[in-house]
């Protein structure tokens, strides 16, 4: 294997010196993914968390193949019709199919996590690390802006925040990270007090590395696996934080199929017609579920304490 | 007399502030001549390696002077001090970034100095000058032994080209038998390259091994200096020097019978 493709691919002098140097940093990181990957797939429930995430991620891309009727025609003579043929989780009040809501919601329910992730995870790693590294008044000032975000009951700053800005999915979003950055931020600073005085760290500082570079670079990685983490064990928690906008009508705005909304605007009809909140609500519980199962078999894998 | 590579005068650092100062370097001095391989001996406490941490540049709160080539060496770690004194840690397990290869780990002091030309032909260069194959770069630490980490540790201290190399304990947390096998690297590199070193050891047999010259330390102040040609022919003059040498080489015989 290591005499295999001895061909030089860049034209650099020396190249016959570092000519398979790109094949050996890949394999490095290719033999590092396959042990975490091994570690993964090792625990049946976690496997059974990817799976359902993966099932979801297909269900959201393939959404106008898998449904069998538009989300949002209304037909008021097919209204409240019970699980069947013809509708599989039956018809809402409108005579909406409900299977085809639901497919169609994954894709709301997804676009929110990642979005939220996108704003959190970035913002609560470096708010930490920072904090962490530099100390001194730099950590007390960014710890007691945290303490403040932390202090307030996240649904209530949420919904405080819909309020003002006026419902919608994107407001509901973006009042959803507000409220969860802090517990990222603050997981990010403990790693980066117990390592900033590793003697690797104090290694690249007496090479003479800036301050950004320290943390950018060295601490950073090292905080990148339990911040993974928690973002996933936090995705449950998102989705139900959006769900309980949706159902609150604060959060995606109406006909989007979003699954909290269809929660509330279900319960109305609950007791003859059940499939109206089951359904979404099973969905709801499975996916967060899925999501903290796999977050457990994350930390698993990447945690290296655990080991 | 030529002008000391470096010279440590009234190194003098506290930790804490006020009431609860604890002194930890007392007026500290010594010099070091250029080539010369100077030993800091003394039992743990004893202030040893915070002399280290305090010409590294880890430690900026000391008060004294620290004098490189006759001029003073500012507290402030700049890019310039940094290719001059390069530090080995005690403990290879804790010296290496654990998600970094040895690649990135050299890489890094070159990066962060902008130094031109062939980089990977240099860490190639400096992984084989510590007798390491050049294919160890991609490997992680975790997959090297105590002893190949030493020498990346070594390779990553030297890729710099520095002139004054701080050992901290090189060899205290390898087998006995892979410690002659660094030894023997570190006495080999200070010839081929004629650097300065300044090694603490609590094992005077290392100490005897490589120095020319150490200081004896204890509670936070040079007690002497002395020569050290060999561990039988040290003549201590201080008490305690007396007692850690009977220690030393009582420790080496029981070493040597087992």
């Amino acid at each position: 294997m290591t005499n295999k493709n001895r061909t030089t691919r860049s034209g650099k002098a020396g190249a016959t010196r570092s000519g398979r140097s790109s094949e050996g940093r890949s394999e490095a990181r290719r033999a590092e993914m396959r042990k975490t990957l091994a570690a993964i797939l090792k625990n049946p429930l976690t496997v059974a968390g990817l799976a359902v995430i993966a099932f979801l991620l297909v269900v959201a891309a393939l959404a106008p193949v898998l449904a069998t009727h538009n989300p949002a025609a209304q037909n008021l003579s097919e209204a409240l019709r019970a699980p069947g043929l013809g509708h599989l989780f039956g018809t809402d009040e409108f005579g909406r199919d409900v299977y085809s809501r639901l497919v169609y919601g994954s894709r709301i329910t997804l676009y929110i996590i990642c979005l939220v992730s996108v704003i959190v995870g970035p913002i609560g790693l470096i708010v930490g690390a920072v904090s962490g590294y530099l100390g001194g008044i730099v950590d007390t000032i960014m710890m007691r802006i945290t303490d403040i975000f932390i202090s307030f009951p996240s649904l209530v700053l949420a919904l405080a925040f819909v309020a003002a800005l006026g419902p919608g999915l994107e407001h509901a979003v973006i009042a959803i990270a507000l409220t969860s950055w802090p517990s990222i931020a603050r997981l990010a600073r403990a790693e980066t007090l117990s390592l900033r005085k590793a003697d690797y760290i104090v290694a690249v500082e007496l090479e003479g590395a800036s301050k950004a570079r320290v943390i950018f670079r060295h601490i950073m990685p090292m905080c990148m696996s339990s911040v993974i983490v928690r973002l996933t064990m936090n995705m449950a928690g998102i989705i139900l934080t959006a769900a309980g906008l949706g159902f609150l009508g604060l959060g995606a705005l109406p006909p989007a199929p979003e699954w909290g909304a269809m929660i509330s605007s279900g319960r109305r009809y609950m007791l003859e017609s059940w499939w109206l909140v089951a359904v979404p609500g099973a969905a709801i519980l499975v996916v967060s579920l899925a999501f903290n199962l796999f977050g457990d078999g994350l930390r698993d894998a990447l945690d290296p304490r655990l080991e | 007399m030529n002008t000391p590579k470096l010279l440590a005068e009234n190194l003098t650092l506290d930790f804490g502030k006020g009431a609860e100062a604890h002194r930890v370097l007392r007026d500290v001095g010594f010099s070091v001549a250029d080539g010369e391989s100077f030993g800091l001996v003394g039992e743990s406490g004893s202030g040893k390696t915070t002399v280290l941490r305090c010409i590294a540049g880890q430690y900026k709160h000391w008060t004294g002077s620290i004098r490189m080539d006759g001029k003073v060496l500012p507290k402030e770690l700049t890019k310039e001090r940094c290719r001059q004194i390069q530090m080995v840690f005690q403990d290879p397990y804790g010296s290496l970034h654990p998600k970094k290869t040895i690649h990135s780990a050299l890489m890094e002091p070159l990066a962060i100095h902008q130094v031109p030309g062939d980089r990977e032909g240099k860490v190639a260069e400096a992984l084989e000058s510590v007798g390491l194959d050049r294919e160890f770069r991609w490997r992680y630490p975790h997959q090297l032994s105590g002893g190949q980490r030493q020498r990346v540790a070594i390779a990553r201290a030297l890729i710099l080209d520095p002139r004054v190399l701080l050992l901290d304990e090189p060899t205290s947390a390898l087998d006995v038998s892979i410690q002659a096998e660094i030894l023997n690297l570190l006495a080999e590199l200070r010839k081929s390259r004629g650097l300065t070193y300044i090694l603490v050891s609590h094992d005077l047999g290392v100490v005897a091994h490589l120095c020319e010259r150490m200081a004896v330390m204890q509670a936070g102040a040079i007690l002497e200096t002395l020569e050290a040609a060999s561990l039988a022919d040290i003549e201590p003059k201080a008490a305690y020097t007396k007692t850690l040498l009977d220690a030393s080489r009582e420790y080496g015989k029981a070493r040597g019978g087992a």
